[in-house]
């Protein structure tokens, strides 16, 4: 993969991960789907490495059907002010995946067309599947409506 | 008193009306959900209406959210196993077949062929009993009541032969890490045949009703169009890309658990309507059938378990009588396997579509982190843009042509 926002490349499993700058994901993105062909994007997650610094992984899962080849993508994200740009202008399907991410952890997706919470209440306070969440939650019950 | 039109319609408050003015028409918004017996589950959906045209749909998901992704990160690895029941809990064994065949893949351990077998025919029973369920439901939300009693009926059969294999009828954690939670019972050949044999006559049945039906064809055919780019780039997956003339099943493409040992046809169709996924599906239905067949003519003989006493629980004569056995039993019980660090994404066809768990060690007893893509979420997503422009009549066919649980979507 001859692309400058590649840092690393590592297989592991027959699995492929690049490692990839933050800065040029979309770009990358772009150019896989175009010249690549991974023409679906199965998913994108996060991994929370507390208390780890940089904090964040952002996952994305590639799928190219022709091919019959998965990639995965990695960012590593700061856990100051976890910011990432948003891959719906490559994926429409992105949009949903980036809003649990940001639901569950806290990351940011710049030019996001609607980045609010989709699983949790929309007043939910803090970010659950943060390493430091505690699994009963802050609170015990919705505040009232 | 003779009442005008005019009078009438005054009474009745509107949901949220937006003035009518010559250019733009009367707009209403209107919510669906989340308590509507054809959402099939807790969805709600805010439509904006033209008359009867929707202009706009948008999905609003969560009201099952469960925490299941941190919940993972509570339980060892194999205790894990029953929640992925709950994720998707009509096709609870393709579930459990990710998450085992994930963390198999972390362990690199080797499952004997007769686990692999029945891991296949198990999977491929609830492939049935989701696709019959969604047949019922999906028939009697456009009014063919009788389909959903005779699916039931044989849904009825695969749920006691769950419970014959596992000891429950839904909840079956019955793929565990290292092959199975209980060898195959006794007999199980001639109730599993019994069924299977009289299944193929049983699928007949619904055709008949179903196939010339007028009305059926009516409310399907020409409905609930979307557009392969439009599928594939909003990452709809499964019967709803197949019913579009894709040819893409995972089980050919990616085989796991020995399917390619497996001879079955990936039915494809390409009229792309709420026709041609019950025609992609009830093909489904056969094609399962034929497997399970194979499964129980071709079974093989051995363990069931893999040979891997680190992970797997010893029987309880080994452990009575061997210190080794012993041991181990008593560091699986107290304090769960470890596994290597590292992450996997594995992917199964399940009834609705992709399913793929990505899953993190960190070398300890514990999931670090286990994220489910799940094929109800993806499919989901694609909403919207089928709803566009079309009657709200047919969105309810549209709908439950997406066959969606919601306990997969939300998790």
């Amino acid at each position: 993969m001859n692309h400058a926002g590649v840092l690393e490349a590592r297989e592991a499993f027959g699995e492929t991960t690049l490692i990839v700058d933050p800065a040029q994901i979309v770009d990358l993105c772009r150019h896989l789907k175009d010249s690549e062909k991974y023409i679906r994007l199965s998913g994108i997650t996060a991994v929370d490495l507390h208390p780890a610094e940089p904090r964040f992984e952002v996952i994305y899962h590639l799928h190219s059907i022709e091919r019959n080849q998965r990639l995965r993508l990695k960012c590593l994200l700061s856990g100051g002010n976890p910011e990432i740009d948003s891959a719906t202008g490559v994926w429409r399907g992105a949009n949903w995946y980036e809003r649990e991410v940001f639901d569950m952890f806290g990351i940011g997706f710049r030019n996001h067309p609607n980045l609010v919470r989709i699983l949790m209440p929309i007043d939910w306070e803090g970010y659950p599947l943060r390493k430091d969440y505690p699994v009963h939650g802050y609170k015990y019950s919705y505040p009232s409506e | 008193m003779k009442h005008s039109f005019e009078d009438h319609t005054s009474t009745i408050p509107a949901v949220q009306e937006i003035p009518a003015t010559p250019s733009a028409p009367r707009r209403m918004t209107l919510n669906m959900g989340p308590q509507h017996p054809s959402t099939h589950g807790v969805l709600r959906i805010v439509l904006e209406l033209e008359g009867e045209t929707i202009i706009s749909a948008a999905p609003d998901i969560g009201f099952l959210h469960t925490g299941i992704e941190k919940e993972f990160e509570q339980k060892n690895w194999q205790q894990a196993v029953t929640l992925t029941d709950r994720v998707d809990y009509l096709a609870n064994l393709s579930n459990n077949l990710v998450y085992a065949l994930a963390v198999e893949k972390l362990l690199q351990i080797e499952i004997p062929a007769r686990a692999q077998w029945t891991r296949v025919m198990m999977t491929e029973f609830s492939r049935l009993n989701s696709h019959l369920v969604w047949l019922g439901t999906h028939a009697l939300d456009i009014g063919a009541m009788t389909m959903f009693f005779y699916c039931f009926r044989e849904r009825e059969d695969i749920l006691r032969i769950f419970e014959m294999f596992s000891g429950q009828r839904m909840m079956t954690s019955y793929i565990r890490i290292g092959g199975l939670a209980l060898e195959p019972p006794r007999g199980w050949q001639q109730v599993v045949g019994k069924f299977i044999r009289a299944f193929p006559s049983k699928v007949d049945e619904y055709e008949e009703l179903l196939n010339a039906n007028p009305i059926w064809m009516q409310r399907t055919q020409g409905v609930g169009f979307i557009s392969l780019e439009d599928m594939l780039d909003l990452g709809i997956t499964g019967p709803m890309l197949r019913g579009a003339g894709l040819n893409w099943d995972i089980r050919k493409s990616e085989p796991y658990s020995s399917y390619e040992k497996f001879d079955f046809k990936v039915p494809v169709e390409t009229s792309n309507d709420v026709w041609s996924r019950y025609r992609v599906r009830i093909q489904e239905m056969r094609e399962s059938a034929k497997i399970i067949t194979q499964a129980l003519e071709g079974m093989p003989e051995g363990a069931w378990q893999a040979d891997a006493p680190h992970v797997v629980l010893p029987d309880r004569e080994k452990m009575k009588t061997q210190m080794e056995s012993l041991i181990y039993h008593f560091k699986i019980v107290t304090e769960g396997f470890r596994v290597p660090a590292g992450e996997v994404y594995q992917c199964i066809e399940a009834p609705r579509g992709e399913i793929g768990y990505y899953v993190v060690s960190d070398g300890t007893s514990k999931p670090y982190r286990v994220h489910m893509r799940t094929p109800s979420f993806g499919n989901l997503q694609g909403l919207p843009k089928m709803l566009e422009n079309t009657l709200i009549a047919d969105s309810i066919a549209a709908l439950g042509s997406m066959d969606f649980v919601l306990g997969d979507t939300d998790r």
